[in-house]
């Protein structure tokens, strides 16, 4: 596990870049769902919280790990759709 | 980490980059956060543990049982949330999901501490990172969410607030360093729930004196402090999604909110440590230059022969626009101008509303065609041939003090030059200050008039109005 590291920081360093790379020409009238749309993305927390809960051995693990997974579920469903609900609306005008 | 996991991984990457990438255009965006949701899908329906067990394929256990039941919960108050929100509470909305976020990191990272033994330093600083950071997206986002509701907008401030600030920080992370190289020996639960608390209480403290007006860039900060706070997750329990997607999550937001503030042209220090409304006092200068100056009122039906026979109108939208719930009248009234040949564009400042693009989206609600809205650096240079600009709701981003007032808060934010048009009509309910609270000099022109009441019952007078005219 811990000769893993330096390769997952490599993947790190190169995740920067491309994060930048690709909203650096963005209109600013997508800046809302942007925002909106990669903070569902970081809802992949959910999986840390299922991962977590899934090797709880105590009460006291058991209860933060189901907040976890409860936070984290309204977090990427939540996100994801309202996401969508918003840029439902940037249709163009039919005539 | 088998192969097979390997390539799954991957191909989640590439769809969470594939996302973001289709989110910046306006085009593909909402193909983009369902190519994004797919990745999610995929990253769920084959999770494994760090040990290389697939979770799914483990036999069933009570922990399960709660995991499912968490996930639902999580999906229904999501779903409830984000189906039942106003279009103009959503950028709150945004608020109190990545609070969420951030807390679920937090407690992620809180349960494999207290739970690991001989984890390394570097596995350890992880954890802490997350912890710390994620508790203060969780708390600070709640703030940023009360504020946006309109709960103490007014940013609060004390004097060495700034210091007080600094010593928690130092505090904490005094506390993190310890922690990290201390974690094998002993007994260091005290030290990390003093650390959780501390940094929880340091997201209010960090929010608190920001005026609400600063929010959209404190909530993209914060998105992409989860992001990064998810991407140490990652590093301490061994998942690369995790890693890939925080980081993206976290560099994309912080350009994000760069982006942001070089549209306020202010440097993202002053929206943190600035305490913006504070200044409201200090704009008494601009206020007292207008002393014996009075704003000429203007009655709708004089606005609609204005509007009806203008050759070009430029409507600039707000808040006041949002709050009134004002977007469909004014698309009919722009229809109504378009019939009569009216070219009629709509002028939207980068920061207008609560959020960047929030007036884009409450006017593709009302079905205003994209096309007909226009960035402030594209109408400026054309408001001089501009007959009529309507300036609905909108204050501080029309205010000249702005480009003439050296002593003004705002003096060298852009704005769009209203002032510019032959005729400025200003719809607002009352005299009331902006958010940056302070006096608008645009409301003093000669050639503006101000039409008062509520947006929509105005635009509802005009829209009859002009079809008669």
């Amino acid at each position: 596990m811990e000769s893993n590291i330096p390769y997952i920081i490599f993947i790190f360093v190169l995740a920067i870049f491309v994060g930048i790379e690709v909203i650096s020409k963005v209109p600013s009238m997508l800046h809302t769902p942007l925002m909106s749309g990669t903070n569902a993305i970081h809802g992949i927390i959910l999986f840390g919280g299922i991962l977590v809960l899934a090797d709880a051995a105590t009460p006291l693990a058991q209860i933060l790990g189901f907040v976890a997974v409860v936070f984290g579920s309204a977090n990427v469903f939540g996100g994801f759709m309202v996401t969508d609900r918003m840029l439902q609306m940037f249709k163009k005008k039919k005539k | 980490m088998s192969s097979t996991i390997a390539y799954i991984i991957i191909g989640i990457s590439v769809l969470f980059i594939l996302g973001i990438k289709l989110l910046a255009s306006p085009k593909t965006a909402r193909l983009g956060n369902l190519v994004a949701a797919a990745g999610m899908f995929i990253a769920l329906v084959s999770l494994h543990q760090p040990n290389g067990d697939y979770v799914w394929g483990q036999g069933w256990s009570f922990n399960y049982t709660l995991i499912v039941i968490g996930t639902i919960i999580g999906l229904v108050i999501g779903a409830v949330g984000a189906y039942s929100v106003k279009m103009t509470s959503m950028p709150q909305m945004v608020a109190l999901f990545n609070g969420l976020g951030g807390g679920a990191a937090a407690l992620v990272a809180t349960l494999e501490f207290l739970h690991g033994n001989n984890i390394t330093a570097f596995i350890a600083g992880s954890m802490l990172f997350a912890t710390l950071i994620g508790s203060l997206s969780f708390s600070g986002s709640i703030i940023a969410y009360l504020k946006l509701e309109g709960k103490f907008e007014k940013p609060m401030t004390f004097p060495g607030q700034n210091l007080l600030n600094g010593l928690i920080l130092v505090v904490i992370l005094g506390l993190c360093g310890w922690l990290t190289f201390n974690v094998s020996g002993g007994n260091t639960t005290t030290a990390f729930i003093v650390m959780f608390v501390l940094a929880v209480f340091f997201g209010v403290a960090m929010v608190m004196p920001i005026g609400g007006a600063d929010m959209p860039v404190v909530i993209s900060l914060l998105n992409s402090f989860t992001g990064l706070a998810v991407a140490a997750d990652g590093f301490a329990i061994n998942n690369l999604a995790m890693v890939v997607a925080g980081t993206l999550v976290g560099s994309s937001g912080t350009l994000l909110t760069l982006l942001m503030c070089s549209a306020m042209n202010r440097p993202v220090s002053n929206v943190l440590f600035g305490a913006f409304g504070a200044g409201a006092t200090g704009a008494g200068g601009a206020a007292g230059d207008l002393a014996g100056k009075t704003v000429k009122p203007i009655q709708a039906d004089e606005v609609a022969v204005l509007l009806a026979y203008a050759q070009q109108v430029v409507i600039v939208p707000g808040y006041g626009m949002a709050v009134a719930q004002a977007q469909h009248q004014v698309r009919e009234l722009s229809d109504e101008l378009g019939k009569r040949g009216v070219e009629v564009r709509f002028a939207i400042h980068p920061v207008a509303g609560r959020m960047p693009g929030h007036m884009n989206v409450l006017l593709a609600e009302a079905n205003v065609p994209y096309d007909q809205l226009c960035e402030m650096e594209a109408i400026n240079p054309t408001m001089d041939r501009v007959d009529v600009c309507l300036v609905i709701g909108a204050n501080d981003v029309v205010n000249p003090a702005a480009r003439e007032d050296k002593s003004s808060p705002i003096y060298g934010m852009p704005i769009i030059d209203a002032d510019h048009a032959k005729t400025v009509i200003v719809m607002k309910r009352s005299m009331a200050a902006g958010f940056a609270g302070i006096e608008n000099l645009l409301f003093y022109k000669d050639n503006t008039r101000m039409l008062f009441g509520d947006a929509k019952a105005s635009l509802n007078a005009l829209v009859a109005q002009v079809k008669a005219s």
